[in-house]
């Protein structure tokens, strides 16, 4: 079945959605879908979206569940603007995802759930599929929960409700047929899933291949689709979110210095998932605690910095409002430890489950006094395992808290991470101070000298001989640390302070600019804006416009060369999911008055469309 | 810990170069300096030993103490000494606080770090008043407390550190008094031998802004007739003779004269073990009753540390010792 045949359309890429009530199991189905063709070959990228209620009334519009992949034999890296296919399970699901399809697309629809009950639900006035509505797509029309019903009606032991949870699997066999994959990764997945409830195994196999032979026997379905393996660099990959991606970081910067991981943490949505990764990874010593407040959590991970672990906490925009102030005790014990953002929409509790870019300014300038932090920003899901090593490198390097600002949307998506060789990844150089057998003696351990060339002050932790120290939260002289409300002492160590951390730009690569070196625009942008705006550069560029693209990987120090690349162009346009924070930044930093602020403010990714339309604009204005 | 080495560590080893800055007076000497007298004596290497503290007049402690310490930020002191242990388990960590740090802004850190029972010594200072910020009230202190920010009297409810370290589950909860001198000491050495978290309430005198607040209870000379001093399997006896004692009467305890119509085997025989027991004695607040002091409460339950490093063990002999290459491909992996 995986030999592509005349019967099949080559296709170079494709999106899918599955769409369903958030009781459905779609992100289930979906990252099923994603590791079928993962596995594959194929490159991947994948966007989760789902309501911000556990369970929103079942059949509402509140209540749709989507997981969007997208799949190419080329280099992606969006999880694609418009499907080309949309599974419904409901008229809810088909009604919110409908605006996003691509015109001339395939909808599946569960006929089943297209009751009058669900349809006044999802606010439907008349049956979409029988109004003519959906006039213009290849609509199929398929009795998802009888045909399963009826494929389980051998399995006597299980109960109506349980057979229709497996229609999800149904719906998954037959895109498996549709797209040519295999079922074999899902089988597995299934056997060891419910290895202690072997009838619903059973029953969800058989549901997954009844969906495969409904494809294969039905006439309806008279396209199928190929998509060949993707041209990746040879190597051995995996699936991962950006979540995953991050807590593997961890443990293995943990690892590359020697330490234990100790992560602090208080759950909230999108970060909580970072901590679910790590909490299983006790056999690699991975400490993690869960506190019982935010401000708990940064306690703690000031402390377990102290202590002598690699200390790191995660959360999310509201989350981090409440750790501000432990944030900038960390800053003036000079310890070394990271802080992960993983932003929502906001302000306030705002959209917990969409993404949005909004929590720039709060890093740099959200703390009283002067208070600068370095900060980091991955780029796509994988990125993030690199950013999170990264970050705990400078971290341990300067003597500093650094934050991460990852993003809802890379935390849960997904997409192929090219899996690299351990011993491939340098150590992180930790020194701590050694002990001193004079500790009773007349030298005092002076813990604010600092390093000639990283300004970084020493690590001396609890338990060594002859380096006991206090420090604190108040203004401290230099060298000696001792509290001092001297206005000279307080100047030298705010300039020491910030001196420390624009070093680190030292200690990254300089900025590398994607097209002409000079000229009339460049696209600068930061975070998971990467994939959709370095796409639509490309196809820009491949039409003759005049356009370079620059992707930030820290916002603070800025890359030592920033500044002349962006004297090099005569517009700069800045993609961002906020309302023009890094622009605002830029204008400040570099006293440029040709800074074009481009601002989404729907909380969820750019589309690569919208970015070319702007592009395009920009272009046909001269 | 439970072992002792000779250290020839004296109390000059455990002052540090910094001058101590607390009004004359301050009942924080006192602690001090029975800190420095007690430390040497426990066997403890100086390097092994943390202060950790928020804010107010008594956080000023960690400087005072030639040892490793944080002066942290308000209320927080309990997180960090938790992130400490958690990452340390070998260290003796004690948190020093007030009752403004630790009831009030870090109420919820001080509860949880005593439910998870993390190997701390928690100190708290309690002077029932704000010092540091000129004199306000604070939890704890009493109701109608006139002060600059309740000039017609406290109208809350005070909290009582006892009743909520017992109800934290905290298993050692003893009290001390600044001026008794030689009990303090005792009490410190208990909690210093506990494994798991110690909450000692200190009764100690803000001078300036709330000088009376322990009158009749902080005399050497009448004490002994106003305060009980615990020990374990002894009946609750006071007075200066020895005349007097606390039983149950129902479910109150009853200040009662012995000799007469009550004699020692109607009294109370303290339990260090007994939660129930506990709770009666923190209740038992002066005037209406003579304060106890010494150790309400102590029971032996595995440490934050200890069940967490367990677990490190645990799981390394399961899987065995973390290994990168494994964990980057327990997943569906493919290969190009």
């Amino acid at each position: 079945m995986s030999v592509p045949t005349d019967h099949f359309e080559e296709l170079e890429s494709v999106v899918i959605r599955f769409a369903g009530d958030s009781g459905d199991g779609m992100q289930l189905t979906g990252t099923q879908f994603t590791t079928a063709s993962a596995v594959f070959g194929n490159d991947i990228s994948t966007l989760p979206d789902y309501p911000a209620e556990i369970r929103a009334p079942a059949g509402t519009l509140a209540g749709v569940s989507g997981f969007q992949v997208n799949l190419s034999q080329h280099d992606i890296l969006t999880p694609g603007d418009a499907p080309f296919m949309l599974v419904a399970m409901n008229p809810a699901a088909l009604k919110v995802s409908l605006p996003d399809l691509e015109i001339g697309g395939i909808i599946i629809v569960n006929t089943d759930a297209f009751t009058p009950a669900n349809l006044k639900k999802a606010d439907y006035a008349a049956n979409p599929l029988e109004d003519g509505s959906l006039k213009g797509y290849e609509v199929h029309e398929v009795p998802l929960t009888s045909l399963t019903r009826e494929a389980l009606k051998g399995l006597t032991t299980l109960t109506t409700k349980e057979k229709d949870r497996c229609q999800n699997f149904f719906a998954l066999g037959l895109a498996f047929w549709i797209f040519d994959r295999r079922l074999e990764t899902s089988e597995s997945w299934i056997e060891h899933k419910f290895a202690q409830k072997p009838e619903i195994a059973q029953a969800n196999k058989i549901a997954l291949e009844m969906g495969f032979f409904f494809g294969e026997t039905t006439e309806v379905f008279r396209r199928r689709f190929h998509i060949r393996p993707a041209s990746l660099p040879s190597g051995t990959y995996r699936n991962v979110t950006g979540n995953e991606a991050t807590a593997l970081g961890l443990v293995t910067a943990a690892q590359k210095m020697g330490k234990p991981l100790f992560y602090g943490s208080y759950p909230i949505t999108p970060a909580s998932d970072i901590l679910h990764a790590l909490a299983p990874l006790r056999n690699f010593d991975v400490r993690t605690f869960q506190a019982e407040d935010e401000i708990a959590a940064m306690g703690s991970v000031i402390g377990a910095a102290f202590g002598g672990a690699l200390a790191v906490t995660g959360t999310s925009g509201p989350g981090l409002a409440l750790k501000s102030e432990a944030m900038n005790l960390a800053i003036m014990l000079e310890l070394p430890m990271v802080i992960i953002d993983v932003q929502r929409g906001g302000p306030s509790t705002g959209m917990p489950t969409k993404t949005e870019q909004g929590d720039l300014l709060q890093v740099l300038y959200g703390r009283n006094g002067e208070s600068p932090i370095p900060v980091l920003a991955p780029q796509g899901p994988a990125d993030c395992f690199d950013i999170a090593y990264e970050a705990c490198r400078l971290a341990v390097r300067a003597m500093t808290p650094v934050v991460i600002l990852s993003e809802g949307y890379l935390a849960n998506s997904s997409e192929p991470w090219h899996i690299p060789n351990p011993d491939d990844i340098a150590p992180i150089e930790v020194r701590h101070p050694e002990g001193r057998s004079d500790s009773n003696g007349d030298a005092p351990f002076f813990p604010y000298l600092r390093d000639e060339e990283t300004l970084a002050r020493p690590w001396a932790i609890p338990g060594t001989p002859g380096l006991e120290h206090r420090i604190g939260g108040l203004s401290k002289a230099p060298i000696t640390g001792n509290v001092s409300q001297d206005p000279r002492h307080h100047e030298q160590m705010i300039h020491l302070r910030a001196e420390k951390v624009a070093r680190l730009a030292d200690a990254f690569p300089e900025q590398e600019v994607f097209g002409p070196a000079e000229g009339d625009l460049l696209v600068l942008t930061w975070g998971g804006t990467f994939g959709a705006v370095r796409t639509a550069v490309t196809r820009a560029q491949s039409k003759g416009y005049d356009v370079a693209h620059a992707h930030l990987r820290i916002l603070n120090p800025f890359p030592r060369n920033l500044g002349s690349i962006l004297r090099n162009y005569k517009r700069i346009l800045v993609p961002e999911l906020n309302s023009g924070q890094l622009a605002f930044v830029l204008r400040g930093t570099f006293g440029l008055d040709n800074i074009m602020p481009y601002p989404n403010l729907h909380a969820r990714p750019f589309k690569i469309g919208e970015v070319y339309q702007k592009l395009q604009e920009l272009f046909s204005g001269e | 810990m439970t072992e002792t080495i000779s250290l020839e560590l004296t109390r000059k080893d455990f002052v540090s170069d910094q001058t101590v800055r607390w009004c004359p007076g301050c009942g924080d000497y006192s602690i001090l300096a029975q800190m420095q007298k007690v430390l040497p004596e426990l066997g403890i290497p100086k390097e092994k030993i943390v202060f950790i503290s928020g804010i107010g007049c008594s956080s000023r402690f960690p400087y005072y103490m030639n040892t490793y310490g944080i002066h942290s930020i308000h209320g927080r002191a309990p997180t960090l000494a938790s992130g400490l242990a958690a990452a340390n388990p070998d260290l003796n960590i004690w948190v020093v606080t007030g009752d403004g740090d630790a009831m009030s802004i870090g109420g919820n850190h001080l509860i949880h770090a005593m439910r998870r029972n993390v190997d701390l010594k928690i100190l708290l200072f309690n002077n029932r008043i704000y010092g540091l910020t000129k004199g306000q009230y604070s939890p704890t202190s009493r109701k109608g407390k006139k002060t600059k920010s309740s000039p017609m009297g406290s109208i809350e409810q005070p909290l009582n550190p006892l009743t909520l370290a017992l109800s934290a589950e905290a298993t050692f909860v003893a009290r001390a008094m600044d001026t008794d001198t030689v009990h303090l000491g005792e009490v410190l050495r208990a909690a210093a031998a506990h494994e798991g978290t110690s909450f000692v309430e200190i009764y100690q005198d803000c001078v300036i802004f709330n000088p009376n607040e322990w009158a009749g209870i902080d005399d050497r000379r009448t004490r002994p007739d106003h305060v009980i001093y615990l020990e374990h399997d002894k009946p609750l006896i006071f007075g200066k003779n020895n005349d007097k004692g606390v039983r149950l009467n129902g479910f109150k305890p009853e200040v009662v004269e012995l000799g007469g119509e009550f004699s020692e085997k109607d009294l109370i025989v303290h339990d260090e073990t007994s939660q129930e027991l506990a709770y009666i004695l923190a209740h038992m607040e002066h005037p209406n009753y003579p304060p106890p002091m010494g150790v309400i409460r102590q029971v032996r339950k595995p440490t934050y540390t200890e069940e967490l490093m367990g677990q490190v063990r645990m799981a390394q002999e399961r899987k065995g010792v973390g290994d990168l290459q494994k964990l980057y491909h327990a997943a569906d992996v493919w290969t190009v």
